[in-house]
């Protein structure tokens, strides 16, 4: 009996392993295409597809860091980025903890209407909003990719920070208060601090959102003062299209910063990215 | 969402207290205050929110170029009729379909047998759990050009491999009509298969150990209980992921715009990429419009219908609602 179990084990556990490796050749092989691939020339590339770099050959890799679009597409994705994560959070924590803790008129009404938000998909709004941009003279500005992001990001955000400021005891709120502080107070020196974690979520969605985005950069971006990695990495690709192992280069090095994230933040990504889903 | 987290106490049910009275917790502040913490998200979601959508809802009734201020040839319900007629669209929402279906078919049974596999204890699963996590933090953008290169024509990589597989043929993976949406279905597996499968695992560590050890002591064998306590119980994560992919299937773009740019003919083509082409290459504002309202209202129209018939029995606080472990 028991060495059937062993067996059947050392089998399961096999079977596991199998089934395991097969999906991960899937995930890796194009990615260690790009790698590998920005290590060849093309002649490489063309005939010896499949096998390692030889030479290796960093050229591809070295002319791209080297060159001062790479770095200030970096520049724009991480400015634009940060600054989105910074108005999306701030906004929505304070209509957020309004939402949460005090009870006024119209505060229902308010609240679906920033929650019916979440039914309008980004893309039903990108041609008005090039028309409001352009009336606003946003274009190629930066700005013009920051306010509807963050705008856009109101949604979601709001939701998950409502229900987290609706579970702090409201004697934490009383004590604060007979302390002698007033809204604003409690809200800067007490809630936020407390609500660290979840701002950690919520700016992990916002932080990911913006750094992926395409379809608003690409309409509103139209000269490459402030092109993001995206737009960036599709415009060189086009430009070289010629020099695949270069814009394999390229490709790899943008991916870099997100792989990166991930791996020192993957808790974080992980968990932001599956509640930021499942909290419509 | 449907989780009630003992609010506090409302001061509107309090009686109003005079002056001298003891101090209350921040209480009621003023009109002035409660206006200062709203007016910043108001302001930012009524100009790029509500506004565009406003405008995408009245700009689709007429037929405007994008110049000139506001449109003024008002033509009334021709641009979603010209849609009703335009094979573009209608392929758009055929190719929606079939990518709905594939991956409920494909995607997610995938997910779903990775998800189990990697509950299970063995040496090295969390290396892999977050190895198939990696696909989905790339940028969908970026992701596309590598696989424009993957599939490029010409002995690129993928005839590479398949020569190397003992297929000699030169396959045109994003020129044959008949085959670029499978490639690009292929690579949207591929993209999000760990998203899926991370939400399965939610939902399956959602599911009490009790469960299967009552169901062991009564005799259920592994496969009973398989049958009989995850498969209904991982239910309602089911019906979410199906959720979340017909939506993200409605707002494709990234991805096979940056591919193939909706070619060949259209044969990859999707909604927003008809919207981005009518309303900024060739500048029918109106009819591009009259798209996105059309996108919105597939969303909308699956949305309620879901909720309603799929959704709804979820929300009775029943164990396993996928996030409901957070609040």
């Amino acid at each position: 009996m028991k060495v059937i179990t062993r067996r059947a084990r050392f089998l399961r556990n096999t079977g596991f392993y199998v089934a395991a490796f097969i999906t991960l050749i899937f995930v890796a092989t194009p990615i260690l295409f790009a790698l590998l691939g920005g290590f060849k020339d093309n002649q490489q590339l063309r005939e010896n597809a499949l096998g390692l770099p030889s030479p290796w050959n960093v050229a591809n890799y070295t002319d791209v860091l080297a060159s001062d679009s790479f770095w200030r597409q970096v520049f724009s994705s991480v400015f634009i980025a940060l600054v989105t994560t910074f108005l999306v959070v701030g906004c929505s924590a304070m209509v957020a903890f309004v939402f949460a803790r005090f009870a006024f008129r119209g505060r229902e009404g308010l609240f679906t209407l920033f929650a019916a938000g979440m039914m309008f998909p980004f893309a039903v709004a990108v041609l008005p909003l090039f028309i409001i941009l352009r009336t606003f003279e946003l274009l190629n500005s930066p700005l013009g990719v920051i306010l509807p992001q963050a705008a856009f990001g109101l949604p979601i955000t709001i939701i998950i920070l409502r229900t987290f400021f609706r579970s702090i005891p409201g004697e934490v709120e009383e004590a604060a208060t007979i302390d002698g502080a007033g809204p604003w107070l409690f809200f800067t020196r007490i809630l936020l601090p407390m609500a660290r974690p979840v701002l950690a979520t919520v700016s992990v969605l916002a932080l990911v959102g913006s750094w992926n985005s395409f379809l608003l950069p690409l309409v509103v971006l139209q000269k490459p003062t402030w092109w993001t990695l995206p737009l960036g990495v599709t415009q060189f690709s086009g430009q070289y299209a010629s020099d695949t192992a270069k814009v394999l280069a390229f490709v790899m090095l943008a991916m870099l910063p997100a792989l990166l994230f991930y791996a020192f933040a993957e808790r974080h990504l992980i968990s932001g990215l599956t509640s930021g889903s499942t909290k419509g | 969402m449907s989780v009630k987290l003992s609010p506090p106490d409302s001061p509107v049910r309090r009686p109003a207290l005079g002056a001298g009275s003891r101090p209350r917790r921040a209480g009621r502040p003023g009109p002035g205050v409660l206006a200062s913490f709203i007016a910043p998200s108001l302001v930012l979601f009524l100009l790029f929110v509500i506004l565009p959508v406003l405008f995408a809802a009245y700009v689709s009734f007429f037929r405007w170029n994008g110049l000139g201020g506001v449109p003024t040839d008002f033509v009334g319900l021709d641009n979603f009729r010209a849609m009703l007629g335009d094979e573009v669209f209608l392929g758009d929402l055929w190719r929606l379909g079939l990518i709905v279906v594939l991956s409920i078919l494909v995607q997610l049974p995938l997910a779903f047998g990775l998800a189990m596999l990697l509950h299970q204890r063995f040496p090295g699963r969390t290396a892999f759990r977050l190895l198939f996590f990696v696909p989905y933090v790339l940028t969908e953008a970026v992701t596309a050009v590598l696989f424009r290169l993957v599939f490029s024509p010409r002995r690129g990589f993928a005839d590479s491999i398949m020569a190397n597989l003992g297929i000699d043929a030169q396959i045109g993976w994003l020129s044959d009509r008949d085959i670029v949406l499978f490639v690009i279905f292929g690579i949207l597996t591929w993209k999000f298969f760990g998203f899926h499968m991370i939400l399965f695992l939610a939902g399956r560590q959602n599911i009490p150990d009790e469960l299967y050890e009552a169901a062991a002591i009564d005799g259920a064998t592994g496969a009973q209980a398989f049958r009989s306590i995850t498969l209904p119980l991982m239910g309602p994560t089911v019906r979410l992921i199906i959720f979340l992919s017909v939506i993200g299937t409605v707002q494709l773009f990234d991805l096979v715009y940056v591919l193939t740019g909706g070619g060949p003919f259209h044969a990859s083509e999707t909604l927003a990429i008809t919207m981005y082409e009518q309303g900024f290459q060739r500048g029918q504002i109106g009819y591009a419009s009259a798209l996105s309202i059309a996108m919105f209202l597939v969303s909308l129209v699956f949305a309620l219908f879901y909720q309603r018939l799929v959704l709804s029995r979820d929300l009775k606080g029943s164990l396993t609602t996928a996030g409901g472990n957070r609040s």
